[in-house]
């Protein structure tokens, strides 16, 4: 078998917030077609793991490397790294008042094409693209010409993050709790979605505290994130496992090794 | 307009020539710096005045001479010296560079940025340009067109030698001279501006704007602008222009009156740009403005300003609401960066009944600058079932400039109904984050968050006049998030 593409290879990364060290040697490869999930308890440094990777400047990554498709993630800036196919699903999707969805969209995937040294989009082009898109999570047009998350109730925003997923055609996806504050009938339609994004060429890192998302979006992996490392990894029973003996015993676990 | 052909063009040109041909004249016999009762007469002489106005002037100069500079203003500055003026240049039709090389880089640049064609470049700089072929035909048939519907649109000059009537009816009826320091400096020593009236019931079929009158007569340092706007009549005025504009006077004092009659409707749009000293606060040009408009019955005003320049700005455009029904509308957008201040709002004055007004403004401070909304709204006991509403946003760009809002309010009518929102917000990081993090770079995320915040404002604006502001809002924020 011919070994698969490296999508991201994070290896021993510690990072920390104003002197706390929140990472503490993280390590995690991820192949393309593959979906792996990270759980863990709250504080853990899940959501910690998603804003290093997307370059937020608080963090301070102190050691570590992590390749990105082959390329130096951390030399990047955060703009570049979203240029370069890298995408975070936000866990509280931010407002933008006075902006369109639409219009955000479009500056976003003119600056992504021009990266790769493409035109821009023409209009005709990008509202069929939107139409299409946007049937992938059923996300009412109306919302569309909104201003970005402006007034969305909890749901919108999240089936938002993954329209903006499907518009931008990321290489890497992290979805930072996006089943959060899903009903249950918006839960299957977000997973319905991002399912239909999957691909051989692409790779999605689902962070989530509830089995049933993964009901939905099957993990080849599993990972349990705890105190600041991957301590646990396993397949998609794995995820089973925890829902029905939590956390406990895999901090039992470390304390005896 | 039929053909309009080179010669056309040539005659035109000479005739602008002539028109300020005396230039020469005039410098070789220099007024003195200065301000008396003689230099009022030489300017009135000089300007081929009739008596009632050098009368007028007189009049205001001994009034302004017994009134002190106001100092409640949220600004600090060197008080210009009234002494070290020259009260009277010519116009400025004559190059300020000698060619496009002089010209500086930066401003240049600016100028690429705001999408002006370099032959409008040139002729904004100054610089002599053989032929200006378009704007000048633009402007010719522009004229004709509005000759054909009665509308007057000239200078002031132009108007006080043509319609001397219509001047001497309206002048100072809405802004007296005794109103303020400044207005009263500006009546007796104004030199030039612009005079529009439209006539009853024509509805002006384009915007009018003085970006056609550059050529005619540079803006002056003490403007003086008059618009009438007859019974049931429109019109759409626009003022200034995005490309920043350079000027060796540090002071500039005008005073713009508008005059909306039964059942007439005027909307003014400003775009101020002029030159906000450099980046530790050096130079740059104090603008202590006068504005205001009277509505009759049924009448509508609405000032919408975008002001990005200046070192020190003082201005609140005001509607007084005389005639029943009437509405008066505020928009503004004031950005502040590096040590600009600006000092700006509006005053309502509801004195009919069921007169309405709304205010909504826009300050965004960047750099070590202080921005200041100062509003007055005021029912008098006259204006049964008035009502109002206010909101005052602002915007700050770093932890080391200053926001603050002075909202008056003076209510002699209890059937009014008066309403006032307020939030002052630090630009989010978060929402830059999450455009940086879908591939935007960081100076169009903040144009998009600046320009989205300020779209109510952005809105009124005529469409073209519109994405030019949105240009200039970015590039006078461009680098001060911090
Ligand atoms: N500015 C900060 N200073 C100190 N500690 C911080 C700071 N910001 C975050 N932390 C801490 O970092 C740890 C990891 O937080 P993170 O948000 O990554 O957890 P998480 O695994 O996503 O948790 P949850 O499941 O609740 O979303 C937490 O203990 C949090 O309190
Ligand atoms: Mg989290």
């Amino acid at each position: 078998m011919t070994q698969k593409k490296k999508i991201i290879e994070i290896k021993n990364l510690h990072a920390s917030i104003d002197g706390k060290e929140i990472l503490k040697g993280l390590t995690l490869t991820i192949n393309a077609g593959e979906v792996h999930a990270i759980m863990g308890p709250n504080g853990a440094g899940k959501s910690t793991l998603a804003s290093v990777l997307a370059g937020r400047e608080e963090y301070e990554v102190t050691e570590g490397e992590v390749l990105f498709d082959g390329v130096n993630l951390l030399e990047l800036s955060p703009e570049e790294r979203a240029r370069e196919g890298l995408f975070l699903a936000f866990q509280y999707p931010i407002e933008i008042p006075g902006v369109s969805n639409i219009n955000f969209l479009r500056t976003a995937l003119n600056e992504i094409r021009e990266h790769k040294g493409e035109t821009p989009i023409s209009a005709k082009e990008f509202m069929a693209l939107v139409r299409e898109k946007s049937k992938i999570v059923e996300l009412d047009a109306k919302l569309a010409s909104r201003s970005v998350n402006e007034g969305f109730s909890g749901g919108e925003k999240k089936k938002n993050e993954i329209f903006q997923m499907a518009m931008l055609n990321p290489k890497l996806a992290i979805l930072d709790e996006t089943d959060s504050g899903l009903d249950i009938d918006a839960l299957r339609i977000v997973a319905n979605g991002v399912n239909k994004l999957r691909s051989d060429e692409n790779a999605i890192m689902v962070i989530t505290h509830y089995q049933r998302l993964l009901d939905y979006i099957v993990p080849d992996f599993v990972h349990v994130l705890y105190d600041g490392k991957i301590v646990k990894t396993g397949g998609k029973d794995l995820a089973l496992e925890l829902e029905e003996k939590g956390y406990d015993w895999i901090k039992h676990d470390l304390v005896n090794n | 307009m039929a053909n309009y052909t080179e010669d056309d063009l040539a005659k035109d040109l000479e005739q602008q020539e002539y028109k300020f041909g005396f230039t020469t004249d005039i410098e070789s016999d220099k007024i003195p710096k200065g301000l008396n009762e003689d230099i009022i007469r030489l300017i009135s002489k000089k300007k081929e005045e009739p008596e009632w106005l050098l009368e007028y002037r007189l009049k205001a100069y001994r009034v302004w001479k017994n009134m002190v500079e106001p100092e409640w203003a949220h600004v600090e500055y060197e008080k210009p010296k009234f002494d070290e003026i020259i009260y009277y240049a010519a116009p400025k039709q004559k190059k300020k560079y000698e060619s496009w090389d002089d010209v500086e880089p930066e401003l240049k640049e600016t100028m690429k940025k705001l999408g002006i064609s370099m032959e409008e470049q040139k002729r904004l700089t100054g610089v002599a340009v053989d032929f200006v072929m378009d704007s000048v035909s633009v402007a010719t048939s522009f004229k004709e067109k509005l000759k054909e519907l009665g509308i007057i649109f000239c200078s002031f000059s132009e108007a006080v030698q043509e319609y001397p009537e219509l001047v001497k009816e309206h002048l100072g009826t809405v802004v007296p001279m005794t109103d303020n320091f400044y207005a009263a400096l500006n009546s007796a020593v104004f030199t030039d501006g612009s005079f529009c009236y439209i006539p009853k019931g024509v509805k002006c079929p384009m915007e009018l704007s003085t970006y056609f009158r550059i050529n005619e007569s540079g803006t002056g340092q003490f403007e003086r602008t008059l618009v009438v706007a007859d019974e049931g009549s429109y019109v759409s005025y626009l003022e200034g222009c995005t490309a920043p504009q350079r000027d060796e006077n540090q002071l500039h004092a005008a005073v713009v009156e508008l005059i909306a009659k039964d059942n007439a409707e005027i909307k003014y749009s400003t775009v101020q740009n002029w030159y906000p000293g450099d980046k530790d606060g050096k130079g740059g040009v104090y603008n202590f403005v006068t504005k205001r408009g009277i509505c009759e019955r049924n009448a509508k005003i609405s000032w919408t300003q975008v002001e990005t320049g200046s070192a020190v700005t003082w201005k609140y455009p005001s509607c007084i609401l005389k005639g029943d029904n009437s509405v008066g509308e505020f928009y503004s957008v004031a950005v502040t960066n590096n040590y600009q201040q600006a000092d700006t709002g509006t005053k309502m004055i509801h004195l009919g009944k069921n007169t309405k007004s709304t205010i909504i403004s826009k300050g965004i401070s960047a750099g070590k600058s202080q921005n200041s909304y100062r509003g007055l709204v005021q029912v008098h006991a006259s204006a049964d079932h008035a009502r109002n509403f206010s909101q005052c946003d602002s915007l700050l760009m770093t932890d080391k400039c200053g926001a603050h809002t002075f909202p008056y309010i003076e209510c002699k009518n209890k059937t009014a109904k008066i309403e006032h929102e307020a939030t002052t917000s630090k630009i989010g990081e978060d929402q830059i984050f999450y455009c940086l993090q879908r591939g935007i770079s960081e100076e169009k995320a903040i144009s998009m968050i600046v320009n989205g915040y300020c779209k109510e404002v952005l809105n009124q604006l005529p469409m073209e006049f519109a994405v030019e502001a949105q240009k200039l809002l970015t590039i006078s924020l461009e680098g001060s998030v911090g």
